[in-house]
């Protein structure tokens, strides 16, 4: 479904993502695992076209989108939670969700996909008009995913979803993670805790300084030697 | 300033010293007076301006010079020198109650800025609504002050030969340039420099950060007064609406910006440009059609702070440098 | 004794319409700022140029009324377009102080452009609306319709503010501009219309003011820097508080301007402005910056 080919970006003079490949099929979940200031998050941005890929192919559904705007990639089926969850403080849980199907086509399909969330999150349901800046920080993760599931994407980017959550939390949002994919969704998930992430995607890519350095399945990738020592603490 | 530029400096500045006594004619004397003039309370206002604190208020200055010597002429017969003293000891409390608390509170940009419109509105209104005293919109004149016989009076500040303030104006517009100099080099400045673009950091190595802001507001203010005075004494006559409220305060801010704010000679270079822009138009336009001349001024203005936002001598100056470098 | 009750009520009275129209100004204003994060120098500019349309239209092409307000509300509703997107969008990344004077520059240029087009001497709709007897108190009727018209308008922004997905994403924009894309809005597109929106709050405070007063290139600077004032005061930005520091200020004006004179009610007002920027700099209502 997605299609990254020898990805290059940066901001200004210093490059962060050299010569980066990846693919995800649809109905799967991918990891892309890497320590901090490895690029993961310059991956995503340049995958929702909010940086510019100095070189390579952006495909999706095996349509090359490259050079479309920022605010068309919602159009193209996918939808990014990021990272620090950026919801919009000063709006309720409504309105936020309501902004995540901005898009005519997701207006459309408003009340349907505002069901939907509101049966994956009953506490957002309850919440739903209480400022989003005044939630705990997992209340906030859930309402961020939620808002970037109001557009029924086909690809559901994560940035590091787990970040700065108390241990308990981040529990839960992994299980929720589960949930997601056993609805269905294409998932793409950003994350530095690798020992939890790579529980729940099927396959996972370690990003090092901007490098893919190593790539399999998760069974393989918590099997191997360099990640159980580099970052597992094993 | 290379040695070449320096000796070009020198020969035009001596050209000025002696211009009165080429037989110039007297509307090129007039214009070259009131360059001098405008560029003196350009590089006043530009003292503060470089270094972040953008007044859109010097126009309360310019009037508090102006209509203080004015009026304590008229009412009280006081001579302007002394009335300049307290127009300028006005100006200063003003800053100072102003100021001390904006710097103190931290008040910046936008807020700074609307604040001290509302200051230069305040002070307009004020001459407005002491129409018994002022004249109101009408304006006023300074009391005529020279004996008869005479072509000029020390004590009422008035001179009827245009050669006497062409030199008074030049002494106060090199005086300016002085001033920021001394500004520019004293250790206040690389301080304030700091300030302009981090006031915490300067704050924790040690620079009080407001004194310094208020020392230069405060002198800038000073300066800006003096120059009402000036073109009070020198135009003999004032209006609320041109030496104060926020027409003037706008004009000094773009006359200031225009030249290149952070350079030295930039605000004067300004003053130039605007005259000879105002002053051109208005023979080859607005005569014909009314406000053509300053319809094409707004757009030049525009154009500037799009195109040019360093002014034309700071633009000039960087083009010059790029080549080099 | 009783006549001074009456005129004082009636100041008061005053006050509270004058304060109305003073909201429907701010509103504009703090739109703009609050979303763009730009002052419009030339706001009030924009509202004589459409105080002139409505008078182009109306008593020199002799169109009826209401047409000439549609016009008047358009013309500045496209003013503000132009200014953001021709004008503005070039400055929004420079310094603060350019983005003031670019719209400064605007504001000579519109004067001088109303000179040239319509000359110095002043308009009128030649519109008189009767005085309105409200118990003891005499009232204007233009007045009242102005005040009237401008809290539906304030309503209406409201309602489109936070009913509508684009009046929701202009609330969203100003809380976070960078993910926007994400959620599949065009940034810039929401800025036009702000600005669009911004010009047309300024028409519609022209059309009520066309009633009132008479039209001249200046008039610009008679109640620009109120408006300014009224939204630093509210905390700029803060649509509430704006709404309630432009009736706190009208009511300095008007019964300042009774107990002393005319003008005095302004140098009281502005006096007050600055008091308050010492005690709450931030605003008196001010937003959480």
């Amino acid at each position: 479904m997605l299609e990254i080919r020898n990805l290059s970006a940066g901001y200004g003079s210093f490059q962060a993502l050299f010569d980066v490949s990846l693919e995800v099929a649809a109905g799967e979940s991918v990891a892309v695992i890497g320590p901090n200031g490895a690029g993961k998050t310059t991956l995503l941005r340049a995958i929702s076209r909010l940086i510019d890929a100095r070189s390579g192919e952006l495909a999706m559904e095996g349509r090359r989108y490259n050079d479309i705007a920022p605010h068309e990639v919602v159009s193209l089926g996918i939808a990014q939670v990021p990272e620090g969850r950026r919801l919009f403080p000063r709006l309720t849980v409504e309105d936020n969700l309501k902004m995540g199907g901005f898009t005519a086509a997701a207006r459309r399909h408003h009340r349907e996909r505002l069901d939907f969330v509101y049966s994956l999150f009953p506490r957002m349901k309850e919440r739903r008009l209480q400022l989003a800046g005044t939630m705990s920080g997992g209340e906030q993760q859930m309402c961020a995913i939620g808002r970037a599931l109001m557009s029924k994407p086909k690809l559901l980017l994560l940035d590091e979803p787990s970040a700065g959550l108390a241990p308990v939390v981040v529990q839960s949002i992994f299980e929720l993670m589960k949930r997601i994919r056993a609805e269905g969704y294409t998932v793409l998930i950003v994350e530095q805790n690798i020992q939890q992430v790579l529980q729940v995607v099927d396959r996972g890519y370690l990003l090092e300084t901007g490098r893919i350095r190593m790539s399999g399945t998760s069974a393989e990738l918590l099997a191997s030697d360099e990640i159980r020592k580099a970052y597992l603490g094993v | 300033m290379t040695t070449n530029a320096r000796r070009i400096g020198l020969a035009l500045l001596a050209l000025l010293l002696v211009a009165p006594l080429l037989g110039i004619g007297a509307y090129p004397m007039h214009l070259m007076i009131m360059a001098m003039l405008w560029g003196f309370i350009y590089t006043s206002w530009a003292l503060m301006g470089r270094l972040g604190m953008v007044s859109l208020g010097h126009g309360a200055f310019f009037g508090i010079g102006a209509y203080v010597v004015v009026m304590l002429w008229n009412h009280f017969g006081l001579p302007p020198l002394a009335g300049a003293i307290v127009a300028v000891l006005a100006s200063a409390v003003l800053a100072l109650l102003i100021g001390y608390p904006c710097f103190h509170f931290r008040i910046v940009g936008h807020y700074f800025a609307l604040v001290t419109l509302a200051l230069a509105e305040v002070v307009r209104l004020t001459i407005v609504g002491l129409r018994d005293s002022t004249g109101g919109s009408l304006g006023v004149t300074p009391a005529p002050g020279i004996p008869a016989g005479e072509s000029a009076s020390l004590f009422a500040l008035q001179f009827s030969d245009r050669t006497v303030w062409f030199y008074i104006i030049l002494v106060m517009w090199l005086l300016s340039l002085y001033v920021w100099r001394r500004v520019d080099r004293s250790m206040t400045r690389l301080a304030l420099q700091a300030i302009s673009e981090e006031e915490d950091a300067a704050a924790s190595i040690g620079i009080n950060v407001p004194r310094s802001k208020l020392g230069v507001a405060t002198l800038s203010a000073v300066m800006t007064a003096i120059g009402g005075v000036l073109y009070a004494q020198y135009q003999l006559y004032v209006n609320p609406e041109t030496v104060s409220g926020i027409a003037i305060s706008l004009q000094i801010v773009f006359g200031a910006i225009a030249g290149g704010m952070f350079v030295t000679l930039g605000p004067t270079v300004g003053a130039v440009f605007l005259l000879l822009l105002s002053e051109s138009l208005r023979i080859l336009v607005g005569n014909q059609v009314h406000g053509l001349d300053m319809l094409i001024y707004g757009a030049l203005l525009v154009f500037f702070i799009i195109y040019m936002p360093k002014g034309i001598l700071g633009t000039w100056l960087e083009w010059r440098e790029r080549r080099a470098g | 004794m009783e006549f001074f009750d009456i005129f004082l009520l009636e100041a008061i009275v005053n006050g509270l319409l004058l304060g109305g129209l003073l909201a429907l100004l701010a509103l504009g204003l703090n739109l703009v700022f609050g979303v763009i994060d730009v002052i419009w120098i030339c706001y009030a500019e924009i509202i004589m140029v459409s105080m002139y349309g409505i008078w182009w239209l109306h008593s020199v092409q002799g169109a009826p009324l209401w047409l000439a307000f549609v016009f008047g509300v358009a013309v500045a509703a496209l003013l503000g377009a132009a200014l953001h997107h021709f004008i503005v969008r070039p400055v929004l990344t420079a310094e603060p102080i350019n983005q003031l004077l670019v719209t400064g520059g605007v504001l000579f240029f519109l004067q001088a452009a109303a000179t040239v087009v319509f000359g110095i001497e002043f308009r009128n709709i030649g519109i008189q609306l009767p005085g309105v007897s409200v118990g003891e108190l005499y009232l204007s009727m233009s007045r009242l319709i102005a005040f009237g018209v401008a809290l539906a308008s304030i309503v209406a922004t409201y309602l489109f503010l936070t009913r509508t997905y684009i009046g929701t994403a202009i609330r969203a924009i100003s809380q976070d501009r960078e993910i926007m894309p994400l959620m599949g809005v065009n940034a810039s597109r929401i800025y036009l219309l702000t600005s669009a929106l911004g010009g047309a709050l300024a028409g519609l405070a022209g059309c009520l003011l066309v009633l009132q007063y008479d039209i001249h290139p200046a008039i610009g600077l008679s109640f620009g820097p109120i408006a300014f004032l009224i939204c630093v005061l509210g905390g700029l930005g803060n649509l509430v508080g704006g709404f309630l520091a432009a009736f706190l200020f009208a009511q300095f004006i008007s019964v300042g301007g009774f107990v002393f004179h005319l003008e005095w009610g302004y140098v009281l007002a502005f006096v007050f402005f600055i008091v308050m920027m010492f005690w709450k700099p931030q605003g008196l209502f001010a937003r959480r910056q």
